[in-house]
C-alpha cells in the first residue's frame, strides 16, 4: 500500500506551494494609466489629448503634461483594469506611449 | 498663412499648401497607410464575417516605427520588473494587442485615408497655392494623422530622446537626411497651429 500512500501527501504539497506563488491581485487596489514622455509628441498636443480624452480642465491637462515632459512620467487616470485598458487602448489611438499597472504605492 | 493652420470662423481649420507641399504630405500618407497596412491577422481568412471576429497579433511588431505606433501596453520602461513580473507582462501585453491592434490600426489608417481624400479633392479644384479647408472632424482626423506620421519620422530618424533632436536640428546640408528632418519639422508647425485652432 506504499505506493498508493505516498502520492497522496505529495499531491497536497504540490496545491499549497501553487497556491503559494500564484500572486492573486488585491481586488481594491486600483489600476493606473501611466503617460511616458517621448521627444516627438508636441506639448500643446498631449495638453489637447488629456483635456479633450479625459475632460480635464486646462490646468490639469498642463500639469500633467509637464509631469510627463520633466518626470518622464505621469499617473493620468486610475480605476479597474478594464478602464485603464480602454484609457491604454485611446492613448495608444493619440499616439502617446501609455501603459498600465497595479498602483503599488 | 503657408505653412501654418489657421482657425475658420464657425469652427474647422484651413491651411495654404502648394503643389510641392501637397505632394509630400500625399506620398507621406501614402506611405503610412502601406506601413501599417491590415494587420497580421487579417491576410488570411477570406470570409468577412470571419475577419471582423479574427483576434489581433500577439507579438510587438518588428518594425520600429509600428513599435512605437502600437507599444505593449504592459511593460517597464524602467526595468524594475522581476522576471517573473516581466514574463507577466508580456503575457499580458500579448493579450492586450490580440482584443485591440486591429482596431487601432483601423483607425490609423481611416486618419491617413482622409487626409489623403482631402488633398485629391483639392488637386482637383486648383492650381498653383490652394487651400484646404477642414472640417471639425477632418481637423480631428488630420490631427491625428500629422501626429503618427511623426512619430513614423522620428522612429525611422532613431529621435529617441531630446538630444538626438538637437543633434539634426544641426545636420549639415549634404546630410542623407536632412530632408527629413525639414519635412519632420515642417509637419511639426502644421500640427503645432493645427493643435492650437482645435484648443477647447
Amino acid at each position: 500500500m506504499g505506493s498508493v500512500t505516498s502520492p497522496a501527501p505529495l499531491e497536497i504539497e504540490r496545491t499549497e506551494s501553487a497556491e503559494e506563488s500564484f500572486a492573486v491581485p488585491e481586488p481594491d487596489v486600483p489600476w493606473v494609466t501611466i503617460v511616458h514622455n517621448d521627444p516627438v509628441n508636441l506639448m500643446s498636443y498631449v495638453t489637447y489629448v488629456f483635456q479633450t480624452y479625459f475632460g480635464y480642465s486646462k490646468d490639469k491637462a498642463t500639469k500633467l503634461m509637464l509631469d510627463v515632459h520633466h518626470k518622464g512620467r505621469a499617473v493620468v487616470s486610475s480605476g479597474t483594469r478594464e478602464e485603464m485598458e480602454r484609457d491604454v487602448q485611446a492613448m495608444h489611438g493619440y499616439g502617446l506611449w501609455a501603459t498600465l499597472q497595479q498602483d503599488r504605492k | 498663412m503657408p505653412g501654418h493652420f489657421e482657425p475658420l470662423p464657425g469652427g474647422g481649420a484651413a491651411v495654404a499648401l502648394d503643389e510641392v507641399e501637397i505632394s509630400i504630405i500625399r506620398s507621406l500618407a501614402v506611405q503610412l497607410m502601406e506601413l501599417i497596412g491590415p494587420g497580421p491577422a487579417e491576410d488570411a481568412p477570406a470570409d468577412p464575417l470571419a475577419e471582423l471576429f479574427s483576434d489581433g497579433p500577439s507579438e510587438p511588431p518588428a518594425d520600429p516605427v509600428l513599435r512605437r505606433l502600437f507599444p505593449d501596453a504592459y511593460c517597464d520602461p524602467e526595468g524594475s520588473a522581476s522576471p517573473e513580473q516581466a514574463e507577466e507582462q508580456r503575457a499580458y501585453s500579448a493579450e492586450f494587442r490580440r482584443y485591440t491592434e486591429n482596431d487601432l490600426r483601423a483607425g490609423k489608417r481611416e486618419n491617413a485615408l482622409a487626409v489623403i481624400r482631402s488633398l485629391d479633392a483639392l488637386t482637383a479644384a486648383g492650381e498653383g497655392v490652394a487651400v484646404l479647408k477642414l472640417s471639425p472632424e477632418e481637423s480631428r482626423q488630420w490631427l491625428g494623422a500629422l501626429n503618427d506620421l511623426r512619430l513614423a519620422i522620428g522612429a525611422r530618424l532613431q529621435i529617441d530622446d531630446e538630444d538626438d533632436t538637437e543633434v539634426l536640428y544641426r545636420l549639415p546640408d549634404d546630410d542623407a537626411r536632412k530632408p527629413m528632418v525639414m519635412a519632420y519639422l515642417w509637419l511639426g508647425g502644421l500640427q503645432e497651429t493645427l493643435v492650437a485652432t482645435l484648443m477647447p
